[in-house]
């Protein structure tokens, strides 16, 4: 499966940085033999943003690298790194050169002093490694040393010129206050921002007790950039930025493939089933069987031998599959061989950015090709609101640029006023499909419901359903309308009973009908068949008279001509007819 | 303490800069006027001996080191200020 949008080509003019989503941001990386800032707060991720730039010169671009560290000492940063799976040992000394620049407690300071022997030293060092790549982690360390603001203005231009004059693709990065507008941190930097090439701000801040950590690229001459802050969070990995979709990118593939959802006679309803790589939303109230819709759905995928991830938020793993066995949906047994994963994420804290960065990588750890949240609501909780609708729209952007179908649960709050069960997130707009689950109060009864609200780009019944969850299973069942209202639960069923003894009288009915009709035919026959014999009594009896007749006239002209012959007297005279 | 001893210094310089020859001036003032014959001085250039600079850990110029006596101590800036120095070297009790 690709990994992600990152678009791994060297631009010209650009130096790859490795860091996902940034490359994108900036088209390429850092300008190339030019100075780069790097501002942001204590704990931002100034080092690692340097370090991950660093190493992936080294190990894809074949660009060695020097790190100047002026606040912490080398080896510590490299036990650091080691966590995002970087060997930096490997990769020293010939690749990868530590300077400790730290200025020593000790040191005594009398007057002024400039940098030139540090750069004298750093070219000689370039000149051997052939560097390409160059970090000066928190620079303002030793600018505080510097007596007055002439003094430091004087030290960064002569950093900048020497950047400039070995050609080497810089990044310097300096600290500034929690507040980037009003820092007067920022104040001693300022002239830097406008010296350099590129500057990008590390944004650290707390939400109601959730950290959002942000990145913007304030500025890039001669390039385009995105200009927004983008969230981003320091992953396994590293860096990880998100990114919104650019406009130039190509849409992912779409296919015809149906999935089946798990419940037959859904499929039918949807013409077929979900679409392949397709997001799917189901909303509802709790307890309305969004989690068992969704099990349905992981169980069929299951059946199909695809790899399937189910992350629950409001249960633990094992606690929803046991729960759903109740409803005859059967997940443990493919957890064994490994088709799938469940993830309990109800102890997962953080921002909703932190979320989808560890569903993701989860779920590229396990080759997921269906993907069930359970449910996403969770994104928008306490400290999330703003951003849990960015992450929302990436997370659906993301699964479908790596074809997984997504089947989203959302809780709705009962004392939501969007009449229609508009979702916080505002998922419900960019899913293609939308089933809508709900209870319906009828004659003292609740009754679950369930109707797709919208499906793209497929036929899908308009008809509210019952969703019916037995021990063998879910099922929809037909529904009545009765007087314009959809009949359910015991309603539906009486209604069923009602039909099935007006069929039994009207299959009786018909019985006796029948043995009337025989008793009938019978008469008739026997009718029939004694007229029949009538007939042929007449029929004998005329052909008798017919016979008699003839005979009796022969006699008679036989009679005449021998009274004829006897008399002798008159010739013989013609018969007479 | 080795009041009598000889003081050896390195000055690390860069080339011809105004805080480099500053420094050097300042450094071989003040040897005049409180080390008087008991002092020496190594200059180093870092621009010409870059390997050096990055071997001994010298990034900001010009940078002086106190070789002897023991310990060793390291002076940043042109050494403007005398006093600086005079406690550096423990030199400020005797002076005063």
């Amino acid at each position: 499966m690709k990994r992600g949008p990152t678009a791994l080509v060297e631009i010209p003019g650009k130096a790859l940085t490795g860091i996902a989503g940034f490359d994108d941001i900036t088209g390429g990386g850092l300008p190339r033999g030019r100075t780069t800032l790097l501002l942001g707060g204590p704990g931002s991720g100034k080092t690692i943003f340097s370090a991950q730039f660093l190493v992936h010169g080294v190990k894809h671009g074949n660009e060695p690298g020097i790190f100047v560290a002026f606040e912490e000492s080398p080896k510590q940063i490299a036990a650091n790194m080691s966590g995002f799976g970087w060997k930096l040992a490997q990769l020293q000394p010939r690749k990868l050169f530590f300077l400790d620049a730290r200025p020593t407690p000790e040191l005594i300071q009398s007057g002024s002093f400039d940098l030139s022997g540090m750069l004298a030293a750093l070219g000689a060092q370039v000149k051997q490694m052939r560097a390409r790549r160059i970090v000066f982690d928190a620079l303002d360390i030793v600018l505080d040393l510097l007596p007055d603001a002439a003094t430091k203005r004087r030290e960064v231009y002569r950093l900048h010129e020497w950047l400039l004059d070995h050609e080497l693709t810089g990044l310097i990065t300096a600290k500034n206050g929690a507040d980037e507008a009003s820092s007067p941190a920022l104040q001693q930097f300022d002239f830097m921002q406008f010296m350099v090439d590129c500057a990008v701000i590390l944004n650290h801040r707390v939400d109601q007790g959730v950290s959002q950590r942000n990145l913007r690229v304030q500025k890039y001459r001669g390039s385009s950039f995105s200009e927004d802050e983008s969230p981003f969070v320091i992953g396994s990995g590293g860096f990880d930025v998100a990114i919104a979709r650019t406009l130039g990118r190509a849409d992912s593939a779409v296919t015809l493939e149906r999935v089946s959802s798990g419940v037959t006679r859904l499929d039918t309803m949807l013409g077929g089933g979900y679409y392949r790589g397709a997001t799917i939303l189901i909303t509802g109230f709790p307890g309305t069987a969004k989690t068992t819709l969704s099990g349905a759905f992981a169980e069929a995928a299951c059946k199909r031998g695809e790899r399937t991830m189910f992350v629950s938020f409001d249960s633990d793993g094992s606690e929803v599959m046991r729960n759903l066995t109740s409803v005859g949906i059967h997940l443990k047994r493919f957890e064994k061989p490994g088709l799938l994963r469940m993830v309990s994420a109800r102890t997962i804290t953080g921002s909703a950015e932190t979320l989808l960065v560890r569903i993701k990588s989860l779920a590229r750890e396990h080759n997921a090709r269906c993907l069930v949240i359970d449910p996403v609501s969770t994104l928008s909780k306490a400290g999330n609101e703003l951003t849990a609708h960015g992450v929302a729209e990436r997370l659906i952007d993301w699964s479908k640029a790596d074809g997984i179908t997504l089947v989203c649960t959302s809780l709705l709050d009962e004392t939501s006023s969007q009449p229609n069960g508009g979702t916080p997130l505002q998922v419900s707009t960019m899913a293609d499909t939308w089933i809508h689950l709900n209870y319906l109060v009828q004659a003292g009864e609740r009754n679950r419901g369930m109707s797709i609200i919208k499906s793209r780009g497929t036929a899908h019944s308009n008809q509210v359903r019952e969703l019916i969850l037995s021990k063998s299973g879910v099922t929809i069942a037909d529904i009545y309308t009765a007087g314009g209202e959809v009949l359910m639960g015991t309603m539906r069923w009486e209604k069923e009973s009602a039909q099935r003894v007006a069929d039994e009288v009207a299959e009786v009915a018909g019985k006796l009908r029948r043995v009337s009709l025989d008793a009938e035919e019978a008469v008739l026959e026997v009718r029939v068949k004694s007229l029949q014999t009538e007939l042929m009594a007449k029929q004998v009896e005329k052909s008798l008279l017919d016979r008699t007749t003839h005979s009796h006239e022969r006699e008679q002209s036989r009679g005449l001509t021998r009274m004829r012959e006897l008399r002798g007297a008159d010739a013989a005279v013609p018969e007479v007819k | 303490m080795n009041a009598h001893g000889v003081y050896k210094f390195r000055l690390y310089v860069a080339d011809q800069t105004q805080n480099s020859l500053q420094a050097e001036a300042n450094l071989t003032a003040f040897c005049m006027e409180y080390l008087p014959d008991r002092h020496h001085i190594e200059l180093v250039d870092v621009l010409r001996a870059p390997k050096r600079a990055l071997d001994d850990g010298i990034f900001m110029t010009p940078t002086l080191v106190v070789l002897a006596p023991a310990p060793m101590r390291k002076i940043v800036g042109t050494l403007s200020q005398t006093l600086t120095i005079l406690q550096t070297l423990k030199l400020d009790t005797q002076a005063a």
